[in-house]
């Protein structure tokens, strides 16, 4: 997987530690650990896991073996408007892949990349649970339902200016 | 709720949030303002009320009216015609798609008719931020009457006498389990609630914590005293951060009432529950690899025996149940376990919530006894199919389930006939199709997701099911034999047998139930190298029909790779070693000269 490099700044170590000690150091809570830790950086890269390591007191190895095991831990930052197209069951069957396809055109960028400019980012979710208005997208926060192809383009233009 | 004269119940469920619910409880709260109301009515944001399709809904107590589809903005003319006046909004009353008349109350609609609710009692109907409307529908009796009363091994009676079975999937029974970690000797045993739902397509177990989560809270807490456990811990998805925020929620509420936390009811027992968060791996919901995850390690199932019952969370005894098995607990205690065991079949007692979704008109959350037929659930509750088309297959059991047909619809519902008819109950994720729907390209959907989240720990699974997806590609591009047909169901068998794992030993099962129910579709690909529901891109063709062509050249021109050739006037002609099968042609002809094939 690949990863960028990054400086942390001493608050960002001491933000991590923090993060750490309320757990109270203890292993068993690693995936905690990385949840709080992921929503403060947005992401876990590298530099990241080795200060939650040298807490927890586990090997980079296992963080590394976590991190990556699960998906909805990523190594890699988010752009600035993060879309996320449901891909479950129900959603597949309303059409998603089609969605899914006209996001990737007009982005120019396949899942799991972000746009060069860092402000869009693509990425497929399992299930919202919101299947009543499937085909479903978030934007960031936003949801959307009962989306078509060929709203696409609506969608993405709402965030044209920022 | 008897002090105010009406209840406005809004839906704060996921997905009516999703369209602004939110909004609406504070429109209506300004209109009831402005118009001196505020003594009068009083807007409650509920949990989900099933009927998810035609959401945002609002119902109002206590004429039970029911208005469907609600915007924003539509909350003034609720406010000034319902409670003002006293006269219905009919625009935005439900209309019954058969009669076409409005339907008032919300007990006479088909969707609500069939239903009994059990698991979902309180859904829809109480304020799942406020433990005193639970309370007022008698949340936490039970548990009182059980530490008052009851000893652990009366406790796990009453279970097993309901005939209570998992609603995770495995349908093992849930008294048993209960007895066999009360047997499990140990200083410390663990309650856990798997909220991991991974099937995908599915939203039962979501909206039970979104819409009545001390429901949950109260039966792990009866089965902590059955088992000897004084804590909990629910195993529940990151994704799903407004049923966390609502169990934080009623946990603080209940610990300060006293209903959790040490001393319960002055019995002398403690209990505490603590949330766990899951990290996007399905195969997590696996017991074996829920409590690896739980103690911080990559989830990889281990195998079984030893059983959670006798070594689970850090080596000591662990109750794993499911939510919704969960949510039927305190009112088998409330009504007795005969009543629970009077509903259902003889070998499947009770309800069972369905997600049903995919191309049906009532899109939503049910709950129906046991026994129910599928022909019930799809076109009584669930109104029928989509846009009038004809209905095709119904998938249940999710990514391990398989995909029944027509001639399964009046199976009734129960773990055993599901099984028997190549499928299986799951935890309730119910998907129909339709004639557009293509048998072998859901058969790869299904497997895409299994490849995904196979956790790579054993061979089968890991490298089998990459060989299944693979063969399923080459038939949908119309490059598969007689050969791969026979392999394809021959490595399956290899799979299923040899898989560490539920996910791997079910993984085949949605390409062996679609080979059994639909093996001429599947002939089709191979033989005929066509695709009837025209989803197989790489087996459609476009082409131009002669007699509706008029040769106006505006497919020609508009062709991006340039294949279409043809003079002004004359016959155009698609070169298809060509074409991309974009569409574009389709879109621009006029005429309706183009068609698929
Ligand atoms: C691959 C796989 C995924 C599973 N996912 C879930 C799940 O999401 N939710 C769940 O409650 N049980 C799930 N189970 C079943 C659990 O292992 C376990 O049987 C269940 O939580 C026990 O609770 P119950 O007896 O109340 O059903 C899954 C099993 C397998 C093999
Ligand atoms: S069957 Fe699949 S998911 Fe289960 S242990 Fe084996 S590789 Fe992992
Ligand atoms: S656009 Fe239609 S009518 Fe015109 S040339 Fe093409 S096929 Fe014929
Ligand atoms: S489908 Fe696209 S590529 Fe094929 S003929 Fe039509 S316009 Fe050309």
């Amino acid at each position: 997987m690949s990863s960028i490099k990054v400086k942390l700044k001493e608050k960002d170590i001491a933000k991590i530690q923090e993060i750490c000690k309320s757990f109270d150091n203890k292993p068993g809570d690693l995936i905690n650990v990385l949840h709080k830790v992921q929503g403060e950086f947005g992401y876990l890269p590298a530099e990241v896991q080795e200060v939650v390591a040298e807490n927890l007191n586990v090997s980079l190895a296992k963080i590394y073996g976590v991190v990556t095991f699960y998906s909805f831990f990523t190594m890699i930052p988010k752009g600035k408007h993060p879309v996320s197209i449901c891909t479950g069951t129900a959603c597949y069957v309303r059409g998603a892949e089609k969605v899914l396809e006209e996001f990737k055109k007009e982005l120019g960028i396949k899942v799991g990349e972000s746009t060069p400019d860092g402000k869009f980012s693509l990425t497929c979710l399992r299930c919202v649970g919101a299947c009543g208005l499937a085909p479903v997208v978030q934007v960031g926060e936003k949801t959307y339902g009962r989306i078509a192809p060929d709203d696409v383009k609506n969608i993405l233009a709402e965030y044209e200016d920022n | 709720m008897a002090n105010y004269k009406y209840h406005l119940l809004v839906c704060g469920g996921t997905g009516c949030k999703a369209s602004e619910s939110d909004r609406i409880v504070n429109m209506l709260n300004n209109e009831i303002r402005e118009n001196g109301l505020s003594s009068d009515a009083k807007v409650v944001t509920t949990g989900c009320f099933g009927f998810c399709e035609k959401g945002p809904i609002v119902k109002v107590l206590p004429d039970n009216t029911f208005y469907t589809r609600v915007t924003p903005e539509d909350s003034k003319e609720i406010v000034m015609e319902h409670l003002v006046k006293g006269r219905r909004v009919e625009r935005l009353l439900y209309v019954d798609p058969e009669t076409k008349k409005h339907i008032t109350d919300s007990k006479h609609m088909g969707f609500y008719q069939k239903q009994i609710r059990i698991a979902l009692r309180n859904c829809g109907f109480i304020d799942p931020e406020n433990i005193d409307e639970a309370i007022s529908r008698d949340a936490y009796i039970a548990l009182g009457n059980v530490l008052a009363g009851m000893t652990p091994e009366e406790t796990c009676n009453v279970v097993k006498e309901s005939g209570l079975r998992g609603r995770g999937g495995g349908g093992f029974p849930t008294g048993l389990k209960w007895e066999i970690t009360r047997k499990s000797q140990a200083d410390q045993k663990y309650v856990v609630c798997n909220a991991d739902e991974g099937d995908p397509g599915a939203f039962m177990d979501r909206s039970i914590l979104e819409g009545d989560p001390h429901a949950v809270l109260e039966a792990m807490a009866i089965c902590g005293w059955a088992i000897g456990a004084t804590k909990g811990l629910i195993y529940i998805r990151a994704e799903y951060p407004l049923a966390i925020k609502r169990l934080k929620i009623a946990i603080d509420q209940a610990m300060e009432y006293g209903l959790l936390g040490k001393d319960i009811f002055g019995s002398g027992f403690d209990f505490e529950i603590e949330l766990r968060y899951g990290a996007g791996a399905f195969v997590c919901g696996e017991e074996t690899a829920l409590i690896h995850s739980m103690e911080g390690s990559r989830g990889e199932p281990t195998f079984k025996p030893p059983f959670p019952s006798v070594e689970g969370y850090l080596g000591k005894p662990t109750n794993v149940n499911n939510v919704e098995t969960f949510a039927n607990i305190p009112v088998i205690f409330n009504k007795g376990a005969k009543w629970f065991a009077s509903i259902g079949t003889e070998r499947s007692k009770g309800t069972k919530v369905f997600a049903l979704a995919g191309k049906i008109n009532n899109v939503g959350l049910i709950e129906v006894p046991m026994g129910t037929t599928l022909r019930e659930v799809i076109f009584e509750i669930g109104g029928g199919i989509k846009d009038g088309k004809a209905f095709k297959a119904v998938q249940t059991g999710g990514p391990s389930g398989g995909c029944l047909t027509q001639k399964h619809l009046d199976t009734p519902i129960e773990y055993d006939t599901l099984i028997e008819a190549g499928s299986m109950m799951g935890s309730g994720g119910m998907i129909v199709m339709d004639e557009d729907d293509c048998m072998v390209s859901v058969a790869k959907y299904y497997l895409d997701f299994t490849v995904e989240e196979s956790c790579g720990k054993c061979s089968p699974c890991r490298i089998g099911n990459k060989r299944l997806h693979e063969m399923l590609e080459t038939i949908t591009k119309g490059e598969g034999t007689m050969e791969t047909l026979d392999k394809l169901k021959t490595l399956s068998h290899v799979i299923k047998d040899t898989s560490l794992c539920g996910l791997g030993q079910t993984a085949p099962n949605p390409v062996l139930s679609t080979m059994d129910n639909f093996w001429e579709e599947y002939l089709e690909h191979v033989e005929g190298h066509k695709c009837r529901a025209g989803s197989c891109k790489s087996l459609m063709q476009y082409i131009i029909i002669p007699e509706n062509c008029v040769g106006c050249t505006a497919c020609a021109r508009n062709c991006p790779v340039n294949c279409i050739s043809g003079e002004r006037k004359q016959l155009h002609v698609i070169d298809q070693t060509v074409c991309i099968k974009c569409g574009t042609c389709m879109e621009k002809c006029k005429f309706n000269a183009i068609e698929i094939v």
